[in-house]
C-alpha cells in the first residue's frame, strides 16, 4: 500500500510524500533491512499480521521467515535471543507489543543488554533496538498506556530515544538500527495515524539532538513522543492569548542533549517540562534538575513539571484527567509567568 | 544416542516423531494435532456428535439435572460473551475478549471446583467468573474502562483478571504453597487451587517458574491451559515442539490433555486434578485441546492470518451442541427446557446491557484512590491540588483556555 504523494509544484519536494508515523516506522525498517542484510525483525506478531499496530506489515513477506521473526511468546526471550543475535553479528530489531509488556524482559535489558560493552570492555558490541510503543490516551485496558522510560534512562549503558511525528519516526528508527550501542525506542502509540510529508531526500538531524520547533520568548515548553502534539496546540492556543510558547522536543531521553532547551530558557526566563509519565524520578526531574543548575541566574520561576500523576494507570475513562493535556500545560504556563 | 525419545516414555503406537531432533514443520504441527481427533491421550466422554463414550481413568456419573446445569451454564456464558461483544461493537466498550468456542473448558473446569478452592484467570475466564459467583456485570468495568476488575477477589475466591501473560501463574503457585503451609492440604477437605492461561502463556518464564515452583513445594495447584490454538495470530506450533501437556513431565507431575469442547471430560478431569491436589498430590497440568471461535479480541482480525476452514472444521466440534444432541437422545431434556433457557440467556444479556448503558463514569479522585494500604500524605497533596484545578474549570464559563 503506497503512501499518496503529494501534489506539490515541482520544486526539489518531487519525492515528498505523506505519511502516517505508522507508516514512517514501516518504511524506515524496510529501508534498514534493505541496506543491511543482518538486520532482522523479532517479536509477538510481527511476521504474518505485521504487528498489533501494523508497523511491521508486509515485512515478512518481502524479507521471509529468516529475517522477520514471530516469535514465542516471551519477551525475555526475545531480548535475551535478541543479544545473542547480536554478538554474533546481527542487529535485532525487536518489538515489545506494549509498554507495559516490556517488564519479563527487563532483566536482559538491564543486566546483559545495557552491560556488555562495558563488561567486555568495548569488545562485544551489541547494536539491538527495541522499539515500545508507549503512552495512553487509546482507551486501552491495563498495562496499554505506560510510559516507563525514566527506567531505561535510568540505567547507564542504554540509548533511549523517543519520536514524535512521522518524518523522525522515518529517520530516527533507522539512525538507531545504526547505532552500536543498544537504543530503547519508544514511539507515541496515539500518534500513529497521524499525518506529515516526508522527503526521503532530506538529510536528516543527528539522532541524539533536541529540536526547537517552535520559537517564542513567554516561556520554554519541553516535551517528548506524544506530548509534542500536545504542547504544539498549547502554543497554538497561547498564541491566540498572546502568549508566546517556544516548544523544544527532547527526541533524546538518554543521552539527553539539553543544550538547545538551555539556550531557550537563558532568554525566556521559564521551562514548563511536559512528560505523561509520572513525574517521581522522571525524566521531567532530570530535566528540571540539570536546567536549574545551568540557568539558575536566568529563571524567573521555579521549573514547572505538567506530568502524569504518581499512581499506576488508571482505568481508561479517566486517562483524560490522567495525561496532562493543553489545559493543564497553559494552566502550568500561566503559573510560570505569574511567579 | 541423546534422542528425546530416551528421555520420556513411549508414546502411544501411531504418534508423529514430533520428539525428533530438528523436526520438519510438518511433524511438529502433526504432533501437536494428534490427538485432537480423539487418539488415547485425548481424554474425552462425550463426542462432537453427542456420543457418551467412557473412559478407563476418568468417567464420571452425571445425571440428567447435572447436564442440563451444565448445558445451561455454557449457553448463558456465551449470550452474555455475544452481548459483550455487540456492546463493545456498538462502541459502549472500549474492548471485549471473546470466550466463543471455550465455554465447556471454563464451565467444566468452573464447575469442578469446591467453594474453599482458589482461581487465577487471565483475561478471557468469563465461563469461570460466571461458576465463581462473579456476575458477567462486574466484568464490565474492565472492557469499559471504569475500573481495574470491580469484584472482591477473595470474598469469591477469583483473582483479579491478569493480563500480563503468564504472571497469575506464580501468584497461584505461591497462594497454593500458602494453603500447603496453612495445613489446608492432605483429606478430603483439603484447599486447591487453579489458574488458567494459555498456549502462548507457556513460554513464558513465569509459567515455567511456576511448574517448578509448585512441583518443589508438592503445592495444590492444577495448571489448567486453554489450549485454543492461537496466541493472537501465532499457531501452537510457533510455541513447542510437543503436546503442551507433554511439559509436566519435565517438571515431574501429571500432565493430562482433555477435549476442552466436551464440558463432561473437563469436569472430570479437573475435578481430579483438584481433588489430588486437596489430598496432598499436586501439581498437576491440564490441557484443554479447544479452539478461540472469534477474534482474539475485538480489536484483531483473525482474517489476516488463518483460514477460515478452520473455524468451519471447530464448528462441528461445538461444546455446546454436543451436550444438546445428548440431551435429546438421552431424552432429558425437552423442548421447553430449551426455551426456558433461551429466554433466560437473553433476559442475562438485556440485563448487562442496561446495566452497561447505566454505568456511572468514574470520579476524577479514583486516579489516586487506594495506590497504598498506609496512609500517603505526598500522593494526597498531588490528588488535592488537582481537583482543586479541576474544581476551576467548574466556576468559568467555557472551562479555561
Ligand atoms: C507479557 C505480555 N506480552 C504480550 C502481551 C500481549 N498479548 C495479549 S494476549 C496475547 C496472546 C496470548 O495467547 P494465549 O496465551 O494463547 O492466550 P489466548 O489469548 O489465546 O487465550 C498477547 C501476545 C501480554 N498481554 N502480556
Ligand atoms: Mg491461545
Amino acid at each position: 500500500m503506497a503512501a499518496p504523494t503529494m501534489h506539490r509544484p515541482t520544486t526539489a519536494t518531487s519525492s515528498t510524500q505523506t505519511i502516517t508515523l505508522a507508516k514512517g516506522l514501516n518504511m524506515g525498517l524496510r529501508a534498514a533491512m534493505e541496506r543491511d542484510p543482518r538486520v532482522i525483525v523479532m517479536g509477538e506478531d510481527v511476521g504474518r499480521l505485521g504487528g498489533v499496530f501494523r508497523i511491521t506489515d508486509g515485512l515478512q513477506k518481502d524479507f521471509g521467515e529468516q529475517r522477520v521473526l514471530d516469535t514465542p511468546l516471551a519477551e525475555s526471550g526475545i531480548i535475551g535471543t535478541a543479544i545473542g543475535l547480536a554478538i554474533r553479528g546481527y542487529r535485532p530489531v525487536c518489538e515489545i507489543q506494549f509498554d507495559g509488556f516490556v517488564f519479563p524482559g527487563f532483566d536482559q535489558l538491564v543486566s546483559q543488554l545495557a552491560k556488555l560493552h562495558y563488561r567486555s570492555q568495548g569488545k562485544v558490541k551489541v547494536p539491538v533496538v527495541v522499539r515500545i510503543p508507549f503512552g495512553g490516551g487509546i482507551g486501552a485496558v491495563e498495562h496499554h498506556s505506560e510510559s516507563p522510560e525514566s527506567y531505561f534512562a535510568h540505567t547507564a549503558g542504554l540509548k533511549v530515544v523517543a519520536c514524535s511525528n512521522p518524518v523522525d519516526a522515518y529517520w530516527m528508527i533507522q539512525q538507531a538500527i545504526a547505532t552500536d550501542d543498544p537504543v530503547i525506542f519508544f514511539e507515541p502509540k496515539r500518534r500513529y495515524w497521524e499525518k506529515a510529508e516526508l522527503d526521503p531526500t532530506a538529510r536528516p538531524e543527528p539522532l541524539h539532538t533536541s529540536r526547537v520547533l517552535r520559537r517564542g520568548s513567554a516561556a520554554t515548553v519541553a516535551c517528548y513522543g506524544p506530548m509534542v502534539r500536545t504542547c504544539l496546540d498549547a502554543a497554538a492556543a497561547g498564541a491566540e492569548d498572546g502568549i508566546d510558547l517556544e516548544v523544544i522536543d527532547l527526541r533524546t531521553l538518554s543521552p539527553l542533549d539539553l543544550g538547545p532547551v538551555f539556550e531557550s530558557v537563558r532568554h525566556t526566563g521559564r521551562l514548563v517540562m511536559v512528560s505523561e509519565a509520572p513525574s517521581e524520578s522522571s525524566i521531567a526531574a532530570e530535566v528540571a534538575a540539570r536546567v536549574q543548575q545551568e540557568c539558575f541566574y536566568s529563571l524567573e520561576a521555579p521549573v514547572l513539571r505538567v506530568t502524569g500523576f504518581d499512581t499506576p494507570y488508571p482505568p481508561s475513562k479517566l486517562e483524560e484527567e490522567f495525561l496532562p493535556d493543553l489545559d493543564r500545560v497553559l494552566h502550568a504556563v500561566d503559573r510560570a509567568l505569574a511567579w | 544416542m541423546s534422542s528425546p525419545e530416551q528421555w520420556t516414555p513411549e508414546r502411544p503406537a501411531g504418534t508423529p516423531a514430533a520428539t525428533a531432533a530438528s523436526p520438519t514443520a510438518e511433524q511438529v504441527i502433526a504432533g501437536l494435532r494428534a490427538t485432537s481427533e480423539g487418539g488415547a491421550d485425548l481424554v474425552q466422554l462425550l463426542t462432537p456428535e453427542g456420543e457418551r463414550v467412557s473412559h478407563p481413568d476418568f468417567d464420571i456419573e452425571i445425571t440428567a439435572e447435572e447436564l442440563r446445569g451444565l448445558y445451561r451454564d455454557m449457553v448463558l456464558v456465551r449470550r452474555a460473551d455475544r452481548e459483550g461483544n455487540a456492546l463493545q461493537r456498538q462502541g459502549q466498550l472500549g474492548i471485549w475478549v471473546p470466550l466463543l468456542g471455550q465455554e465447556a473448558a471454563q464451565i467444566g473446569a468452573g464447575r469442578a471446583m469446591r467453594p474453599q478452592d482458589m482461581a487465577f484467570p487471565s483475561y478471557r475466564e468469563h465461563g469461570v467468573a460466571w461458576c465463581k459467583g462473579v456476575q458477567p456485570t462486574e466484568l464490565l468495568g474492565i472492557f469499559r474502562g471504569t475500573d481495574h476488575g470491580s469484584w472482591d477477589p477473595l470474598e469469591k475466591r477469583f483473582h483479579l483478571y491478569t493480563i500480563v501473560i503468564g504472571n497469575q501463574c506464580l501468584n497461584a503457585a505461591g497462594y497454593a504453597m500458602g494453603q500447603k503451609f496453612d495445613g489446608k492440604v492432605g483429606d478430603d477437605d483439603g484447599e486447591a487451587t487453579i489458574v488458567f492461561f494459555g498456549d502462548g502463556a507457556t513460554s513464558q518464564g513465569d509459567v515455567h517458574e511456576s511448574m517448578v515452583w509448585s512441583a518443589v513445594y508438592d503445592a495444590p495447584l492444577v495448571l489448567f491451559c486453554q489450549n485454543n490454538q492461537w496466541a493472537i495470530s501465532e499457531p501452537t506450533e510457533r510455541q513447542s515442539r510437543l503436546p503442551l501437556y507433554h511439559r509436566a513431565r519435565g517438571y515431574g507431575f501429571p500432565g493430562i490433555r482433555v477435549d476442552g469442547n466436551d464440558v463432561l471430560a473437563c469436569l472430570a478431569v479437573t475435578r481430579w486434578a483438584l481433588d489430588e491436589c486437596r489430598h496432598g498430590n499436586g501439581p498437576v497440568l491440564i490441557e484443554a485441546f479447544t479452539y478461540r471461535m472469534d477474534a482474539h479480541t475485538t480489536s484483531d482480525d483473525p482474517t489476516r492470518y488463518r483460514l477460515s476452514d478452520e473455524l468451519e472444521a471447530w464448528k462441528l466440534k461445538d461444546p455446546i451442541e454436543r451436550v444438546r444432541v445428548h440431551l435429546v437422545r438421552q431424552q432429558w431434556a425437552d423442548t421447553a427446557f430449551f426455551d426456558e433457557v433461551q429466554a433466560e440467556a437473553d433476559q442475562l444479556a438485556a440485563e448487562l446491557r442496561d446495566f452497561c448503558l447505566n454505568m456511572p463514569d468514574p470520579p476524577a479522585k479514583r486516579i489516586f484512590s487506594e495506590v497504598y494500604a498506609e496512609p500517603s500524605p505526598v500522593l494526597d497533596a498531588q490528588r488535592d491540588e488537582f481537583l482543586e484545578y479541576l474544581s476551576g474549570f467548574e466556576t468559568t464559563v467555557g472551562g479555561g483556555h
